[in-house]
């Protein structure tokens, strides 16, 4: 009851609705004016079972640590060695996942190149096709064959160290994407061979195959036309990692890339990003469980992504049986995406630092996300390298004093022992016992 | 002319044999023998030669061939000619799913039958099929012509963008934001070439010609229903 005449008598507090919230109800109020869902960028923003909730039990007695800063800690890996003549050898397990030319601005390609190439680890192509810049900046560049096929030839093909037939995107698994037409510049729209200014609806599913036997012989095709040189990546968002993964070994690929709900994208519906796939952390045990059933773990690379952030998260994902990660939306903050100076002018798009997420509408203030040539030209290509090289080194710093912590002399070391859960719903999710235990739900007496 | 045996002979060295023309096409004319519904032959070939396949070739023969002429005396399988960027691919005898998928470019003709998703996603590549086509063919085609002499199923050109559709017979049903367009005289003089060069004897005057709408380019939501 309210206390409509202020008569002294004690009132009602208003209360917001736990469901129908303030973002909630401003959703509804903007669908219902434009009559269409809400497109943008970026990965799942709702909270999911991560490697926050797993810690490191580090050595004591029953484990012998390495002296930080004095005792060696390998970080190399070879992704690819199942096949390819050539396998791709990086200095360290962290790569560049893919992000597009079109939805990113060339002088942001041009600095993962470069920051990757510094770092000794691989970038990767995107809808869109490669650019002249992207390959000269990049001493390992993966080579996306997408669903969309857009500026697909087998001239860049054969310029790539791997191919990734991305069957599927952590996002949006199932899904295409849509980059508005506003951000279709004459190059952006020649690659893509779409008229100017038209949205460009990304496919969810290849033309040309249906299924798993239909993959496998794509996948001999690339083989034959590159001469079993480079390895054949397969990248599956994260919804049945058991059964796509132990397909995508069925089908050939030398390393299979799995793409968790946190993975982002430039640019899909957000009831798609938040509602469909499963957390990353959820991901890991089942794709190492089909490896391991296969009797192919660590034959047939596993790489991991999907909100990888701190040199914690790539040790926990390499203890539960990852070969590397890859990052793109840390990545794209490392080279200046949603820094705080600019926030007047994230404020006049209607958002702030840390939440711009409209990257389909190419007015970047950061001039990442954009065809502007004069939002665009705000990005300095070798800073913005140095920056991600930093971000690497960091990264690789911090899961090396991990994993020595933990007694390991190489990343590839670490194992699941090495953790344990916070939670009974992480637990579950990496097989790893609740802290303080021995014990994770499912787990089977023996 | 050169003789390639692909059974006693492999995959792999036919692949790599013509591939490696592509530096110093030293031999242009290629015969591959027993090919048996191989997948994969001639694939990512980059020189102006001529290779006949003896008898029914399997998945993607030619694919993303570039300048080469490549004749299958035979049927093809799923996604012949996949991504072709130049050059020419002929078909004797049928095709199945996915002939010409995201093609660049170059001319695909398929003197039989074309099975479902003909030129599917093509990207202007010339595909001209002698005979009929199944359903969903031309599904978001961008640019590029597909010539039918015969009948195309279900859904011709769904979610189509800039590319030229020709049909001879019948049409059993247009996709979303696909319409029959006016046959002007640019348009009967680029299927006169094209008929010429895919050995064709059909009269250009019997085609009506399909195309977008173009009402789908840009989202609006009075045109949700026909997603």
């Amino acid at each position: 009851m309210k206390d409509m005449n202020n008569k002294g008598i004690p009132s009602t507090v208003p209360a917001k609705s736990a469901t129908f919230t303030d973002p909630v109800n401003a959703e509804i109020r903007r669908a219902a004016a434009t009559g269409i869902y809400d497109i943008r960028g970026g990965g799942a923003k709702r909270r999911v079972p991560h490697f926050d909730d797993l810690l490191f039990l580090g050595a004591s007695i029953s484990r012998y640590p390495l002296e930080g800063y004095r005792e060696k800690c390998e970080t190399k890996v070879t992704l690819g060695t199942r096949f390819a003549k050539n396998p791709v050898e990086l200095d360290i397990p962290i790569t560049i996942a893919g992000m597009s030319f079109g939805a990113l601005s060339g002088p942001a390609k041009e600095a993962l190149g470069r920051g990757a190439s510094a770092a000794g680890t691989s970038t990767t192509t995107g809808d869109g096709g490669m650019t002249a810049e992207e390959r000269a900046h990049s001493s390992k560049l993966v080579y996306q064959y997408l669903p969309s096929r857009y500026g697909m030839n087998p001239d860049d093909l054969r310029k790539a160290d791997a191919i990734e037939v991305v069957v599927g995107q952590g996002a949006k698994p199932g899904g295409g994407g849509m980059l508005l037409g506003q951000k279709i510049s004459d190059r952006v729209a020649d690659m893509r061979t779409l008229p100017k200014g038209i949205d460009q609806r990304s496919a969810c599913r290849h033309p040309d195959w249906t299924g798993p036997d239909d993959l496998e012989i794509k996948i001999l095709e690339l083989r034959e036309i590159t001469g079993w040189k480079v390895p054949v990546y397969v990248k599956v968002g994260g919804t049945r990692p058991y059964y796509d993964v132990a397909l995508a070994v069925k089908a050939g690929a030398d390393v299979v890339v799995l793409d968790g709900m946190q993975g982002g994208t430039a640019a899909t519906q957000d009831v798609f990003i938040e509602n469909v796939g499963l957390p990353t952390l959820a991901c890991i045990r089942p794709a190492v469980q089909a490896l391991q059933d296969l009797g192919l773990h660590r034959e047939v690379q596993l790489i991991i992504s999907g909100g990888i952030r701190t040199g914690a998260d790539v040790a926990k994902a390499l203890a539960l049986g990852a070969d590397a990660v890859s990052i793109g939306t840390a990545a794209m903050i490392a080279i200046g995406d949603n820094d705080p100076r600019w926030e007047a002018e994230y404020q006049e798009l209607g958002t702030t630092a840390g939440a711009y997420d409209d990257w389909h509408e190419g007015r970047d203030p950061a001039g990442i996300t954009t065809q502007d040539p004069e939002l665009a030209a705000r990005l300095d290509p070798v800073d913005a390298g140095r920056r991600l090289r930093n971000y690497l080194k960091v990264l690789t710093l911090e899961a090396q004093t991990i994993a020595r912590a933990c007694g390991h002399n190489h990343l590839h070391n670490l194992e699941p022992e090495d953790l344990c859960a916070l939670t009974m719903e992480a637990a579950a999710m990496a097989k790893v016992p609740l802290a303080g235990t021995d014990w994770y739900p499912g787990k089977k007496e023996t | 002319m050169q003789q390639y045996d692909l059974e006693t002979d492999g995959l792999r060295g036919l692949n790599a044999a013509l591939q490696a023309q592509a530096a110093e096409p030293e031999h242009t004319a290629w015969e591959v023998l027993n090919p048996r519904g191989s997948h994969a032959i001639a694939v990512g070939l980059n020189a102006p030669l001529d290779v006949t396949v003896r008898g029914p070739a399997g998945y993607y023969c030619g694919g993303m061939n570039q300048q080469a002429n490549v004749r299958v005396q035979g049927s093809a399988g799923p996604g012949v000619a996949e991504n072709m960027m130049s050059g020419r691919v002929i078909v004797e005898g049928d095709a199945s799913q996915y002939a010409g998928a995201t093609g660049h470019g170059g001319l695909l003709v398929i003197k039989g039958n074309a099975s479902s998703r003909c030129g599917i996603s093509m990207k202007g590549i010339d595909i001209v099929v002698h005979g009929n086509i199944g359903h969903m063919s031309a599904f978001m085609a961008q640019g590029g012509s597909l010539v039918v002499c015969g009948d195309a199923g279900d859904a011709l050109g769904d979610s189509i963008y800039e590319a030229r559709l020709f049909v001879r017979g019948s049409v059993k049903s247009l996709g979303t934001d696909c319409v029959e367009k006016e046959m002007r005289p640019e348009h009967l003089d680029l299927l006169t070439g094209l008929l010429e060069r895919a050995e064709s004897d059909a009269k250009p005057e019997e085609f009506r010609r399909y195309g977008s709408a173009r009402k789908l380019y840009n989202f609006d939501v009075d045109h949700a229903d026909e997603y």
